[in-house]
């Protein structure tokens, strides 16, 4: 291996291009059974979430004199507020969608459980979001959670009447995850392709026009090519 | 008047919320409702017709 072989750029550029061929991470084609309304709730809830992160930065530019007390501000806050309710409708629409196809099948569990995952970053987000509202909501709301969040123990670490503790898990870690957390599972649906519905065996009539996606596929639910 | 006050003219905001209590389960009619929307939306993403989809099977 010459040095240039070796080089970690050099290595870490050939492993991402072969599991991420360009026409694998931005296709051009999905199989034909991805033409139904059930496989648009996962990019409804990508693009709900492109706005709760646009809106959180405008909330962040002007702070809580601004967004409780001017009309602008009030707009802003329930901009940030609808975009959440939407992202998680849509989250759990698509959640159900991959439950009844089985979607983890085929070496796809990894997608299903950095879907979990987001899954649950997410609500720790909401929380931490309703307890930094700085209004009687968050204190009360607080006031609620503190008992259950000490009995557990964690309470010495997350503390929910700790406003700055819980506006910074609000504002940086958890978003952050968020954003990770898809960006990871929407690459290893890029990676695995989409998976072939419960009948589309071998055998079945091939509808995919895209053999790139069951290139990785391991086991019996491969799409035959035409 | 504003958008905000008509819709709350609407629906009664300054009382206790609603309820529905069944045995031990207990939820607020507005959770109840997002619930039912949620599966009137899967059910409706299910059947409903996907616009594109005849005219891609043409082009085979
Ligand atoms: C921030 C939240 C989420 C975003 C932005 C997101 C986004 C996406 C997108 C864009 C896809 C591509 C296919 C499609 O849209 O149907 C997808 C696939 C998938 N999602 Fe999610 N998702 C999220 C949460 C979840 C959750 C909570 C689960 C389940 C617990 C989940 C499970 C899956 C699975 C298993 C697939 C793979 C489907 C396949 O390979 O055919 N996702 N997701």
């Amino acid at each position: 291996m010459s040095d240039v072989e070796r080089q970690w750029t050099t290595r870490l550029r050939r492993r991402a291009v072969a599991a991420l061929p360009p026409d694998k991470l931005l296709p051009d084609t999905q199989p034909s059974y991805v033409a139904s309304w059930i496989y648009v709730f996962g990019v409804t809830t990508m693009s709900a979430l492109a706005v709760v992160i646009a809106s959180g930065c405008l909330l962040a530019l002007r702070g809580p004199q601004w967004w409780h007390t001017s009309s602008v501000g009030h707009f802003v806050n329930s901009l940030h507020l609808w975009s959440v309710e939407i992202f998680f409708f849509a989250m759990v629409v698509h959640l159900w969608g991959k439950y009844f196809m089985a979607a983890w099948r085929g070496g796809r569990s990894l997608t299903w459980v950095t879907g979990v995952v987001t899954f649950l970053t997410s609500v720790g987000a909401a929380f931490t979001g309703y307890v930094s509202q700085t209004n009687f909501d968050s204190q009360w709301i607080s006031t609620q959670a503190k008992d259950g969040i000490n009995a557990t123990g964690a309470g010495a670490y997350f503390n929910v009447l700790n406003t700055g503790q819980m506006l910074m898990w609000h504002i940086v870690l958890l978003p952050l995850a968020a954003v990770l957390l898809t960006a990871i599972h929407v690459l290893l649906v890029r990676v695995k392709g989409v998976v072939p519905p419960f009948d589309e065996r071998a055998g079945a009539p091939a509808v995919t026009n895209h053999d790139a996606n069951d290139a990785n596929d391991t086991n019996d639910e491969k799409v035959v090519d035409a | 008047m504003s958008f905000g006050n008509v819709v709350g003219a609407l629906v009664p905001l300054n009382t206790l919320g609603r309820y529905v209590h069944w045995h031990f389960i207990q939820i607020s009619v507005a959770n109840l409702i997002v619930i039912a929307l949620m599966v009137l939306t899967f059910v409706v993403a299910l059947v409903a017709p996907f616009p594109g989809r005849r005219r891609r099977r043409e082009n085979r």
